[in-house]
């Protein structure tokens, strides 16, 4: 066996840039208490993202009788979604493809701008282990307490503590799995019937799914969705440029590092950091900011409070990590005065996609009719021969009647030379076949049309459907083939 | 191959000492929640084994068979459509038209009858073949109401039932009753009356022969007769091509399609149901 020099003898550095290995085993982060304004801010948005989703489900909105009454609700047994005052059906599920493209646009925006604020602040992955961790320092303490626990010997007090802590931690998961079938059925009946064990098999699936999902992903995997879980640090590297304001540690004012020494004056040359490490102590996801931009970061800008807490004490100036770009910083470091250049053709070209595509949204959503119309022709058989020479066509038109009242429409068929055109039972009156609607239901109409055969002259034809309202108007038009004998 | 087991300088973990072209692997344990896992699985397999029938020849502890449960399954199907069943066997057929619930059950329950006992023949949606009637045109052999398309299903038509519809067209070439001559007129005589082009002479002549062979059963104009299952000759339909060749074939060999009754292989509701869905196909008189 070869003997190693203590040089290889030594640990790895933490966080050097330079390629690592692809896996390591987790080092478990402690994360220091912090005060500050970026910590109020994540407060604030904490508070409010936990407050929509655990108390969305239960806001009531009323739709007169029949409709429930819940303003977010995913009915997925009857197949409708309600917003507030919309009402999506299955086949509109292109306003969530709108959605998804919104929220990925604004991500794109948001990153291009400030960096990952999505990630720092409202990711629920970042919600939920900032939650736990709360409670973890609740009940365990701060940061060196906690150390000093995981390396304590199992005893009476260690056991109460980690108890207590997965106790609260389970607690708040099974609330949050709770939280989430709600939003699928009407929420003061599926929480009843939660606890008196009558809901259904997969209502408790759902529930304890959801419960570990959080238990598992919050208490114990923690940064490692980050790091290793997540594609999106992956590709931020393309949405961020020289220009966006990031969590940055300022180098050339910093550097060179040198502890503070009492009575000692700082040798020439030694920079503002005074190597405390209270910026690594803080971090979420353990990570030394001061190696610069990194995948790991989520940029939380936690070390931000941490650092400025310590320049406070030190009186040295504040924000020697602060939200800033590398250009501006590139210029700083070099003395001159800089800007930051927030409109770039990036950004432009993120604000505009971001508008459009809410336009489009807004336009859709406002032009959006209560009538949908889809004619489906029948295949078996594809045509019929008639005694008297003629061919017949069947068609199955379906009329959505998305309003909450009853509603009559009238049907025509035109496009063919003397078409015939009847319901598959009776006869229509005037050429017009009439259809009574009922709310909030799909009214099934089953039409024969019926033209003579030198009218086809062998090849297919286009026969329109006009679906009108009871004051005339057309409501939709349907171009469908129309289907003979080769001649 | 070396079998020394060194230290890896960047990890300061140990290699397993094997070396390939100068490529050493390092020994890194499995992480314990994957081994746990694993052992977890292996545990769950030996379970099941014992719980469910896993080999051969050896059911398992809670004597399950997925053969029972689609029998259960089925039965738990039937038992639910039984009220709807039971109500469609006890009323007249009219009456089950009269009620849109028990009219739309009917409909679909005809379908999957039909699908599965006609469409062989009869094609899907009642399509029809050569030889086999088209269901959703406006011509009948036997008769197109709800009476004569009960009739014609629940007994048949040449078949082994005593009350199937029969009738026999004779086979006025093949035994010698008219000469190719007079086959030949009277073919023509059947094409003028369908209004396709043909030989005039021929036709006329053609006339005579079928007044005095044909018209008993298929009448003067040619329009048919349901009573005898004599089809209409003066339309556009043909069941068994309306070419020149193809009616010379007909009047040389005669005619005469069978379909199998079907009382007593389908239940009394199916044989409702299947009525009110072909005449339901677009042709019902």
């Amino acid at each position: 066996m070869k003997a190693l020099s203590p040089q290889e003898r030594a640990a790895p550095p933490t966080n050097v840039s330079a390629p690592g290995p692809l896996y390591a085993s987790r080092v478990k982060v402690y994360p220091k208490r912090v005060a500050g304004t970026w910590r109020r801010v994540k407060w604030v948005i904490l508070t409010v993202c936990l407050t929509v989703y655990y108390g969305g489900a239960w806001l009531r909105w009323d739709r007169g009788p029949g409709a429930p009454d819940q303003a977010l609700l995913i009915d997925m047994s009857a197949g409708r979604a309600y917003f507030f005052n919309i009402e999506i059906w299955p086949q509109e599920v292109y306003y969530i493809t709108g959605l998804l493209v919104l929220a990925a646009v604004g991500l794109f925006f948001v990153t291009s701008l400030f960096g990952r604020v999505w990630c720092g602040y409202v990711c629920p992955q970042t919600v939920w282990t900032d939650l736990f961790m709360l409670v973890e320092r609740w009940i365990q303490g701060d940061r060196s307490a906690r150390i000093r626990l995981d390396k304590a010997p199992w005893n009476a007090r260690k056991i109460a503590l980690k108890t207590a802590t997965h106790a609260a931690w389970l607690l708040i998961a099974a609330a949050t799995g709770g939280a989430w079938v709600l939003y699928f059925d009407d929420a003061p009946t599926v929480a009843r019937q939660f606890f008196a064990g009558e809901s259904t098999t997969g209502v408790y699936f759902f529930v304890g799914l959801f419960t570990t999902t959080t238990y598992l992903l919050a208490g114990w995997a923690r940064e490692q969705v980050c790091t290793y879980m997540c594609p999106w640090p992956r590709f931020q590297a393309a949405m961020l440029d020289e220009h966006s304001a990031a969590v940055t540690y300022r180098a050339w004012r910093g550097e060179v590092r040198g502890p503070i020494r009492k009575n000692v004056e700082p040798a020439p040359g030694t920079g503002d950091c005074i190597d405390c490490k209270a910026c690594v102590y803080v971090c979420p996801t353990g990570i030394d900011i001061r190696d610069g931009l990194q995948m790991s970061c989520i940029g939380c800008g936690l070390c931000i409070d941490a650092c400025n807490e310590i320049m406070g004490k030190v009186d040295r100036a504040p924000n020697l990590i602060a939200w800033t770009s590398i250009a501006y910083e590139a210029e700083r470091a070099q003395g001159r005065p800089a800007r930051y250049r927030f409109v770039r053709p990036r950004t432009i070209l993120y604000a505009a996609l971001l508008t459009l595509v809410a336009a489009v949204m807004v336009v859709a959503l406002a032009l959006r009719t209560t009538v949908e119309v889809n004619v489906l022709r029948d295949r078996m058989p594809q045509f019929v021969l008639l005694a008297d020479g003629a061919v017949r066509n069947g068609y199955t038109v379906k009329i959505l009647n998305k309003a909450r009242q009853p509603r009559s429409f009238r049907i025509q068929a035109t496009g063919l030379a003397d078409l015939v055109m009847s319901p598959a039972e009776g006869e229509a009156s005037d050429g017009v076949v009439t259809v009574l609607a009922k709310p909030d239901s799909i009214e099934t109409v089953a039409l024969f049309v019926k033209v003579r055969r030198t009218v086809l002259d062998g090849a297919n034809k286009t026969v329109t459907f006009r679906v009108l309202d009871t004051e005339g108007r057309v409501v939709a038009r349907r171009d469908t083939v129309f289907v003979g004998p080769a001649r | 191959m070396a079998a020394d087991r060194e230290r890896d300088i960047v990890t300061g973990k140990s290699t397993t000492g094997h070396e390939w072209d100068g490529i050493r692997e390092l020994d890194t344990p499995l992480p314990s929640w994957w081994l746990y896992t694993f052992y977890a699985s292996i545990l769950f397999a030996v379970i099941w084994c014992v719980l469910y029938p896993a080999i051969p020849g050896i059911d398992g502890l809670l004597g399950h068979t997925n053969r029972r449960d689609l029998a259960e399954t089925v039965k738990a199907a039937t038992d639910a459509q039984a009220p709807m069943v039971d109500r469609i066997r006890a009323l007249p057929i009219e009456e089950v038209r009269k009620d849109p619930k028990l009219l739309a059950f009917a409909r679909t329950g005809g379908r999957a009858a039909f699908n599965n006992n006609c469409a062989a023949c009869h094609q899907v949606g009642g399509a029809g073949a050569r030889g086999f009637p088209n269901l959703a045109d406006d011509d009948w052999l036997w008769g197109g109401t709800l009476a004569d398309i009960e009739q014609t299903i629940r007994y048949g038509i040449r078949s082994e039932h005593d009350k199937a519809r029969m009738s026999l067209m004779p086979r006025f070439g093949a035994d010698g009753m008219l000469t190719p001559a007079q086959i030949d007129d009277v073919v023509e005589h059947v094409l003028a009356l369908s209004r396709q082009p043909h030989d005039q002479a021929k036709a006329a002549r053609g006339a005579a022969v079928f007044a005095e062979q044909c018209a008993a059963c298929h009448q003067k104009d040619g329009s048919g007769n349901r009573e005898l299952g004599a089809p209409a000759l003066n339309d556009q339909i043909w069941l068994y091509g309306g070419t020149r060749g193809a009616i010379r074939d007909s009047v040389f060999n005669a005619r005469g399609g069978v379909m199998p009754n079907w009382e007593g292989r389908l239940d009394e509701a199916t044989i409702k149901m299947l009525t009110i869905y072909v005449h339901g196909l677009g042709g019902g008189k």
